[in-house]
């Protein structure tokens, strides 16, 4: 081995992309990057960036900019659907459509890989930061450091997924890389390594928060809010994160198998030398299930909120919700089977796991119940929230319908791997993890930006998806059944299969035009916000804790802690006439200092997965040792906290009421 | 008026783009709902009843959906509002317990046609079964007939009415065995052999693909599954036996690199245990007498 | 409202349970995969074949001792008593090398006669499970270094004890996932199960 070799490992001036498409939107990137870092050297924001942003361990702010990373990587995931259906639509016969095949393999991996674990994990972990420590009546996090370093690391493992486009290329395994397919012999190049890496770096940084979510809602609850009187999005939140903690660790050890498998001659899941390919996918399931749940579980959530608040109704049957949210969890954990039934399992095996999936959809089921039955005898108000609900409630029913439909071995057999399966996951993902993120944001922006998103280009936004989705996943259930797999990069003409991808092609395109709604929406709203201005705080009359502080909160959420006695105990105040205002006792309270060390290690990280990608050991390892020299010293750091004083605070509070009062 | 007139306008629009997609659909040749097998007829039959459990809960949730957000909406003051009620024992029985019935009923109809259909069950029948082997490869099928020494390659035939034993195995990574409209699929991995055991009941040429991705050329993976009558049957064997090409070790060899959408192929003679020894060497190191290929000589008593 | 001691030993305590339940998940994941491929030797040696019983009992006493060690230790820390503190974390130190020590000579032994990773999925599991752990035991090595140092230069502040309750915790814990080695890999191989 030569020394450039040791110094570059693989790389070399081949890595650039040579194929057209994937050199463009390369070039496209990184001019965007560039203009981007351009803009913001021209406007001599670095300064503010990095000291009100980027160090911040401010859930809000952690949480706004999950939100900004999610969003573009939203854009992204869609220009690999336009990608896609253009594809499809067109390569019929003898016409090879506008990707080799190589290519299209890239494209829906990377499709797939970013929307479960950029878009949808980004998105969430997003809300729950802007959300959970407002809804319990708490200042932070329990442990505002790792909440700083989790976000960090999952920008790193964003870099890695679009470092490909530059440098390399993307796996072509689909979104979860099943070996043998994904090993050394038939995937020899870098993409599969990068799609290790951005997942076991991110999928690290998801772990954390799951420990530090779960560790807030348990111990940083407001006194008086027992379990039972938790708003019951802080309940979807807490269930979630206990999921979080059960399924991640899955993922990191599958990773690292297939890993050593790949670099170190390792026999985990090789055909030969006494690998196990079935364990991989038993594995990575019994992650991959759990997963989806944790995407939908605070979707729930979500809906309860928006539902009761726009109903001006009390949530129906919280207890029943709550276990409900309970058994969704349990199950998810037992059902991982019947993503590969056509594995050749025995039909006791298949039938048990097939059972235990069925009835998942019973708490499922008295979910949606309990919602139509919260708007039952309410005064409901027709928000883009509730758009995005009864999209949801009609395509997740129907998505519903086909996955019990998939839970009969028998069935599955027929459309496992085919397009029916893939309109199926996209139903239960769009209507319920995207639909309810979009209500969820849309609920909950005024609170953190002070001012309204535009109502009316919601809905247009709501009823485009909707509609939009109808058009692009209604053919797929039809072709699925034909006999189309999924995955195919052409197809015979004779199998009469092109209409339905061109219908699929246009519901896409409607969903753009929603996508587009979204951005004007945004942009309108931006552009008028002292219009849309939020002075009271409560702009929907709101029902939990989170609505009693002003619009956008300040950064310490609340200047008391707050007491609570019942559920809903925003709602109920309100309804109670209101004793002499007493003037709030201040106390003095500690809040985190803002630290760059995130920031740090994020770049580290990404070091470390460029170095392990690459095969650059020296870079890996160096990586790794700063990494853990970085958090020895920043943990032997006596002085991470300051004082805000009863005084500074009663002046604080002082100014947002007279902000308030001159709105 | 107007907001009526735009309504009612709004749902005639979505009915009649229901209907011309209801009437498209139905001039589709949908492969899964139209089977010409034993086992695809079953399965065609649980996707029918499954679906129609599935709108026992569906349709009333649609209908309450709509009637519920339309009677509650905030602009009709004739409504009851109840803001504090939140708890129905009646509502939360019935909507607990008839999905659980539903479950409880699909559960049984699962365990029963679960064992029913197991891809490994061999069919009851009076006529003796046909046993093909099927190896997936890069990207081709290679059916091997052991007991009438012919093979094929993307094409695979049988009598109607007879059961047909299917063994898969892969010289290649994960692919999917399938053919839609005679039964479900299941995987071909190598090194392992699952089973198949399928009936056509209708002469005819079946779409057969690879459901699972295995690499660039995975899309052209496909085969034609004819079903014909006997004397057809007995007929083609000849014309197979009668193929210039051999499937031997180096044919075979051949065989196994990488291609992309090969035509059909007959070769009128396989080497004895061909389809064992692809699995076995998976299974083993490769004895040092053997070729770099890593083919493996044939071991006495390996059946 | 200041945030208490009380308060910061409280969330810490159950976010470091929690994150060594998820280490739990981990080494089941390792657990579960050593199992289904403990059979696959691919015409190798089983693992009854490998295994120096002896020095792994050692091994396993080794470790046993250093958990003794350590919760000598934390009663010293308890007690603020700095140099008994110090040398008991110290002996879990050395005991600790001496069977990273063991373990890597163990591991040297196998590759030379050819029993390397590479030769079979069994091998793979079984480096990947107990290097896993051995992994563990390094960074744990590391931690106490770090606290050690702490210790001589902060004295018994709160966030000191604290952290040495949670490597306590930590050390203990590496210790129960080796009694399952100890069960599943070792002696079942023996046992040739």
């Amino acid at each position: 081995m030569n020394l450039l070799e040791i110094i570059l490992g693989k790389l070399s001036i081949d890595a650039l992309p040579h194929e057209s498409v994937t050199l463009g939107a390369g070039i496209g990137m990184t001019l965007g990057l560039l203009g981007l870092i351009g803009f913001v050297t021209y406007k001599k924001r670095w300064t503010w960036l990095w000291k009100e942003w980027f160090t911040s361990l401010d859930p809000k702010k952690i949480g706004t900019m999950y939100l900004i990373v999610g969003g573009l990587m939203m854009l992204r995931g869609f220009a690999d659907v336009i990608m896609m259906r253009l594809q499809q639509a067109l390569a019929v016969g003898d016409s090879t459509g506008l990707f080799p095949a190589d290519t299209f393999q890239q494209v829906f991996s990377a499709h797939g890989t970013i929307m479960i674990f950029f878009v949808a994990m980004g998105l969430m972990f997003g809300i729950i930061n802007l959300v959970i420590p407002l809804q319990i009546g708490a200042r932070d996090v329990a442990f505002p450091f790792l909440n700083s370093v989790s976000f960090w690391l999952f920008v790193a493992g964003m870099v890695l997924i679009n470092m490909p486009m530059v440098l390399g290329e993307f796996s072509a395994a689909g979104w979860l890389a099943y070996p043998p397919l994904s090993e050394l012999e038939f995937s020899p190049g870098v993409g599969v390594d990068y799609w290790i890496w951005c997942l076991q770096i991110a999928g690290i940084g998801s772990l954390l928060s799951g420990v530090n979510f779960l560790v807030t809602i348990i111990k940083m609850r407001a006194p008086g809010m027992r379990l039972m009187k938790m708003p019951i999005f802080s309940w979807s939140v807490l269930v979630t994160m206990v999921m979080v903690i059960f399924a991640f660790p899955i993922l990191t050890v599958t990773l690292t198998l297939l890993y050593l498998d790949r670099t170190m001659g390792m026999h985990f899941f090789t055909a030969d030398g006494g690998g196990n390919m079935m364990m991989y996918v038993n594995l990575i399931w019994a992650w991959g299930h759990p997963e989806v749940y944790i995407l939908v579980l605070p979707a729930f959530g979500i809906f309860s909120e928006v539902v009761a608040t726009f109903s001006r109704k009390r949530l129906f049957g919280y207890v029943s919700m709550v276990w409900a949210l309970f058994a969704i969890a349990f199950f998810s954990f037992i059902v991982w089977l019947h993503h590969f039934f056509t594995m050749g399992a025995g039909a006791g095996v298949n039938a048990f796991f097939g059972i235990m999936t069925m009835i998942i959809g019973i708490p499922t089921g008295v979910k949606i119940f309990n919602w139509l039955f919260t708007m039952f005898r309410g005064r409901i108000a027709f928000t883009s929230p509730m758009i995005w609900f009864m999209g949801f409630v009609f395509l997740f029913t129907l998505g519903g319908m086909t996955g019990v439909m998939l839970a009969v071995p028998g069935i599955d057999y027929q459309v496992h791997n085919s397009l029916f399966l893939v309109a199926h996951f996209h139903t239960m993902i769009i209507s319920g993890v995207v639909f309810g993120f979009f209500a969820g944001i849309t609920y909950w922006f005024p609170k953190i930006f002070g001012f309204t998103l535009h109502d009316g280009w919601g809905k247009i936004a709501a009823w485009l998806w909707s509609v939009g989705f109808v058009l692009a996943f209604g053919p797929l259930f039809v072709l699925g059944l034909m006999g189309a797999t999924r995955r195919l990069n052409h197809y015979d003409e004779s199998t009469g299969w092109q209409t339905l991808f061109i219908v699929a092609g246009v519901g896409a395109a409607i969903i753009g035009l929603g996508v587009l709604a979204q951005l004007i929406q945004i942009f309108v709203s931006v552009k008028a916000r002292h219009a849309r201005r939020d002075t009271t705080g409560d702009p929907w009359n709101g029902r939990t804790l989170e609505w009693s502080t002003v619009s956008p909160a300040p950064h310490y959420n609340y200047a008391v802690i707050p007491t609570v006695s019942e559920r809903d105990p925003f709602w109920e105040a309100k309804q109670r006439p209101s004793a002499a205002a007493k003037h709030p006792l201040y106390t003095d309270f500690t809040m985190p200092k803002n630290t760059g060390v995130g920031v740090i290690i994020g770049a580290l990280s990404i070091a470390v997965g460029f170095g392990a990608v690459w095969h650059i050991w020296w870079l890996a390892i160096a990586a790794t040792l700063a990494i853990i020299i970085t958090l020895i010293i920043r943990l032997s750091d006596d002085e991470t906290e300051y004082t805000i004083t009863a005084a500074e605070i009663e002046q604080l509070e002082i100014q947002h009421s007279h902000k308030e009062h001159h709105a | 008026m107007h907001k009526k007139l735009r309504l009612a306008l709004i749902i005639l629009l979505a009915a009649s783009f229901i209907g011309v997609a209801a009437w498209y659909i139905s001039t589709l040749p949908i492969a899964v709902l139209n089977p010409q097998g034993i086992i695809a007829t079953k399965q065609y039959n649980l996707l029918v009843f499954t679906t129609l459990l599935g709108l026992v809960v569906v349709i009333p949730v649609f209908i309450m959906a709509i009637v519920i957000a339309w009677r509650y909406r905030e602009g009709n003051h004739k409504a009851r509002y109840t803001p504090d009620v939140s708890t129905n024992k009646l509502a939360e029985t019935i909507w607990w317990g008839i999905p659980i019935v539903l479950i409880l009923i699909l559960s049984i109809v699962t365990w029963t046609s679960t064992h029913d259909l197991d891809p490994h069950k061999p069919l009851v029948s009076d006529v003796p079964a046909i046993n093909i082997q099927v190896v997936a490869l890069d990207w081709k099928w290679l059916f091997i007939y052991p007991d009438q020494g012919i093979a094929t390659v993307n094409f695979v035939q049988f009598p109607v009415n007879t059961p047909v034993n299917f063994s898969i195995t892969a010289d290649a990574p994960m692919n999917s065995f399938w053919m839609p409209q005679l039964g479900g699929q299941i995987y071909a991995m190598a090194g392992m052999t699952t089973q198949l055991h399928i009936s056509a009941d209708a002469p005819g040429d079946y779409r057969g693909v690879s459901a699972n991705i295995s690499g660039e050329g995975f899309a052209d993976m496909k085969f034609t599954a004819r079903a014909s009558s006997q004397t057809e049957f007995t007929q083609w064997l000849k014309t197979a036996k009668a193929a210039p090409q051999h499937l031997d070790t180096t044919a075979y060899e051949a065989l196994r690199q990488q291609s992309i959408a090969n035509p059909v192929a007959y070769y009128s003679h396989t080497e004895r245990g061909l389809y064992d020894t692809i699995v076995m060497k998976y299974m083993m190191p490769a004895s040092e007498d053997s070729e770099s290929t890593g083919m493996q000589h044939q071991h006495e008593g390996m059946h | 409202m200041s945030t208490t001691v009380a308060t910061i030993n409280d969330k810490t305590n159950l976010g470091f349970w929690v994150y060594l339940m998820t280490d739990c998940i981990l080494f089941g994941s390792l657990f579960a995969t050593y199992i289904v491929l403990h059979k696959n030797t691919f015409g190798g040696p089983a693992g009854g074949e490998l295994f120096d019983m002896p020095a792994i009992l050692v091994e396993t006493l080794i470790l046993l001792t250093s958990s003794f060690t350590c919760g000598l230790g934390m009663l010293a820390i308890r007690r603020q008593k700095r140099s008994q503190a110090l040398f008991w974390f110290g002996f879990t130190f050395a005991l600790g090398v001496a069977f990273l020590v063991m373990e890597l000579s163990e591991f040297n032994a196998l590759i030379a006669e050819g029993n390397s990773w590479q030769r079979s999925g069994f091998l793979s599991a079984f480096y990947t499970l107990v290097g896993t752990h051995g992994l563990h035991i390094t960074i744990g090595l590391l931690w106490m270094l770090v606290m050690g140092w702490q210790l001589l230069r902060k004295g018994f502040k709160d966030s000191v004890i604290r952290r040495f309750s949670l490597l306590s915790m930590f050390w203990h814990f590496l210790d129960i996932i080796w009694i399952f080695i100890f069960t599943f890999v070792y002696l079942m191989g023996d046992l040739q199960l």
